[in-house]
């Protein structure tokens, strides 16, 4: 039998000490109760926090258990009530953009589409949604995979010459989108096409699927290749419409 | 110059949204309250009028502050309202003098089982458009005055009015100054004589309902007065049942152009011009939108009673999803449904049957049948009820449907949508406008203080969203048609006189 991970045995008794105490519990306590020393409670206690599962109260400097872990087991969205609550803004979307607009959600290492609204110019399309899309070539995916615990795709295959095939390229570009609240996509999934997307959080501010529009480069980017910041605006406005319709607290 | 836009107030059967929409028709902002269902005994369905008048305003200034927008930018307020539900208030101290009957309420049964005895009846019918049925307005007032003691004498001396919710709004809206219906949800009481669009002196006699207790009968696009609560100093622009504000808002402006709005119920729309049709196969012929100083447009209606309401149920009674949305979810989890039929006559069926002594049935049950098809009949008891409508109306106005525009809620069930393109055989269209009652609303108001020109200016913000084509084996088709035939002759007679 492999072994056991001895931090998170521990950090599991914090959290059942907390769960069953009469409200919130000091350092101290909590170090004697596990019989633990207080340096090591302290080091547990502080990754507890940093993930939302364990609060520690300004004034007192107790500690108590996170609004995280009360979310825990409600978090999963079924895809279909996604798409749902997300079509009343999918629609506006794509009547500002003049594009067409997906919605994914991460299904066995790829983009599921789950909704899909044409692009409003009344020419032929086919509904696309059930489709499956690279993580690491698409604006979509790169949004999944930036808000997503765990390391990129193995197998990174490359669709254009454009493609970010390498792990550490890949790795900077998603830190980009953390820290921008958006990713592009220029050329790496489909020659000539380019997209923008945008995360959809859901109760707690977990990522639960991302909104985005996709069309030609020389409508979707500026003279510089660069996505055209009005429809970055359009897309962000959009996710955060589905977000706080979902109960994001931000 | 600052932006402007329009408001459209929807007050449906289980909540009232706000929204704001711009000059594209496209949606700004949306503000939405529950209102409680009342269920005081089996078939009946009541609502408190008062709390859906203080919903509204509270809903007001939410949406627009939603919309960053203060009530100066907002050009006009349009009404769509759900059909039918009945309210009577005393005029004097605006309190309503018991709970709003809904139209799902089946409490008049056997007051239309004895009306329809009476020589009379068919005169009704045919002026008012409509079959006698428990459905309609008129029986559901006749039912009050007979069940409150004294309501009768109050109505004839005018002290207290009735109307059906839009025009309990718009008497709350403007200060009560107003006590007016438009001409879409009078043709809906079976009190309006259809062809001259006003109250008919028979039909009053005939139900018992003294004049003096009802609105003033006025087209749908013109004026209703201007605010004083909710949004004061907005004129309202408009008002229309839901189903024709749906009709108007997918633009459905010329004869011949469809659409079926998927909601608790759904209801099926053609337009059919100046000229109304007289209805045969159980379906209705209705006002579907009248411009002030121009002739009314005519529709021929489809009604399904209990569509999206099963999927609620669904949820709500048997408890097997947590969301409706998950039916999608579950129904995928099977390939078929089992040979599972499950025809929702709740209240009756409407069309094209008019049965209200129908009530439903789930059958071929065998220990196979998991709730996955249990959750395939219930969205697949949604497609073939359209398909009974489809054909009713091709048999009706002598053409044949070539696309249906669909709309509501449930066009984000894509597995619904496919099944519903393949049971019909002819594509379904979404317009880019799931929201199509309230922006019905909106266009009309809009259109009535001159915030959008005219009806080919509103033709152009329509466009394809998305697009289902048919897929199903014609062999399969006519075999389940057939199944589901039969399954819905196992509703009939349940209910037997008492």
């Amino acid at each position: 039998m492999p072994g056991t991970v001895q931090s998170i045995e521990r950090a599991a008794a914090i959290l059942r000490t907390l769960a069953g105490g009469p409200g919130r519990l000091g350092l101290t306590e909590i170090a004697r109760t596990l019989d633990l020393a207080k340096g090591t409670t302290h080091g547990i206690l502080r990754t507890l926090q940093l993930v939302g599962f364990v609060e520690q109260d300004r004034v007192s400097g107790q500690y108590q258990l996170g609004g995280a872990l009360l979310h825990l087991g409600t978090s999963y969205l079924d895809i279909n009530e996604l798409r749902s609550r997300s079509i009343n803004w999918a629609d506006p979307l794509a009547a500002r953009s003049g594009e067409s607009v997906r919605i994914g959600t991460v299904l066995e290492g790829r983009v599921l589409v789950v909704h899909h609204v044409f692009r409003p110019d009344d020419t032929f399309q086919t509904l696309d949604v059930g489709t499956l899309l690279p993580l690491h070539a698409t604006a979509l995916g790169k949004v999944l995979l930036a808000y997503r615990a765990g390391g990129p795709p193995p197998d990174l295959e490359a669709f254009t010459r454009l493609t970010l095939t390498d792990a550490k390229a890949l790795g900077t570009a998603l830190e980009g989108v953390r820290d921008a609240g958006w990713a592009g996509e220029v050329e790496e999934f489909l020659l000539g096409q380019a997209a923008v997307a945008a995360p959809i959080r859901g109760y707690g501010g977990l990522v639960v699927g991302a909104i985005g529009i996709s069309g030609p480069v020389d409508r979707v980017c500026d003279s510089r290749y660069r996505p055209r910041p009005h429809l970055v605006g359009y897309v962000r406005d959009a996710a955060r419409a589905i977000s706080r319709d979902l109960g994001a607290a931000r | 110059m600052t932006d402007r836009y329009v408001v459209a107030i929807d007050q449906g059967t289980t909540s009232t949204r706000c929204i704001v929409f711009d000059r594209r028709g496209q949606l700004v902002s949306l503000a939405q309250q529950e209102h409680k269902q009342y269920f005081p005994r089996p078939g009946w369905v009541e609502h408190d009028a008062m709390e859906i008048w203080r919903n509204v305003e509270r809903l007001a200034p939410r949406v627009l502050s939603r919309a960053g927008i203060g009530l100066g930018q907002v050009a006009a307020v349009g009404i769509a309202n759900q059909r039918e539900t009945t309210v009577i208030w005393d005029r004097v101290t605006g309190v309503p003098i018991g709970r709003a009957i809904i139209w799902q309420d089946t409490r008049t049964d056997s007051l239309v089982h004895t009306l329809a005895s009476s020589p009379a009846a068919k005169d009704v019918s045919e002026t008012s458009g409509l079959p006698l049925a428990t459905y309609f307005s008129g029986p559901r007032l006749r039912w009050m005055l007979d069940h409150t003691p004294g309501l009768r004498e109050r109505a004839e001396r005018g002290e207290v009015l009735c109307g059906t919710m839009e025009t309990w709004l718009i008497w709350n809206l403007t200060g009560r100054a107003q006590h007016v219906t438009d001409v879409t949800n009078a043709s809906r009481t079976m009190l309006l004589d259809v062809r001259s669009l006003d109250w008919s002196e028979r039909a009053l006699d005939f139900f018992g309902i003294p004049r003096a207790m009802l609105p003033a009968v006025r087209p749908s696009i013109g004026g209703f007065g201007t605010a004083s609560e909710g949004f004061p100093g907005v004129r309202i622009g408009a008002a229309l049942g839901d189903q024709q504000a749906a009709l108007f808002g997918q633009t459905c402006f010329t004869p011949g152009e469809a659409k079926c709005t998927y909601g608790t119920g759904s209801f099926l729309l053609l337009n059919t011009g100046a000229d109304l049709i007289h209805p045969e196969n159980g379906l209705l012929s209705t006002v579907a939108y009248q411009i002030a100083g121009e002739r009314a447009v005519y529709a021929l209606e489809g009604s399904i009673a209990i569509t999206g309401s099963l999927v609620q149920w669904f949820r709500d009674q048997l408890e097997l999803i947590s969301s409706a949305p998950e039916i999608e979810t579950l129904a995928r989890t099977v390939a078929d449904n089992g040979g599972c039929y499950i025809v929702p006559a709740f209240s009756g069926l409407y069309a094209p049957y008019w049965r209200s002594e129908a009530r439903g049935v789930i059958v071929g049950l065998t220990s196979y049948i998991t709730k996955g098809h249990l959750a395939r009949a219930v969205l697949e008891a949604t497609a073939w009820q359209t398909r009974e409508v489809v054909d009713a109306m091709n048999a009706n106005s002598g053409l044949a449907l070539t696309t249906l525009k669909v709309d509501g809620g449930m066009t984000a069930d894509n597995l619904l949508m496919q099944m519903i393109a393949d049971v019909l055989d002819v594509p379904l269209v979404r317009p880019l406008a799931v929201e199509t009652v309230s922006l019905g609303a909106a266009y009309a108001a809009g259109l009535a203080v001159g915030y959008w020109p005219d009806l080919d200016g509103l033709r152009r913000n329509w466009h394809i969203a998305g697009q289902w084509m048919p897929a199903m084996d014609p062999a399969v088709r006519s075999a389940e048609y057939a199944n589901w035939r039969r399954a819905v002759e196992r509703t009939f007679d349940w209910i037997q006189p008492a």
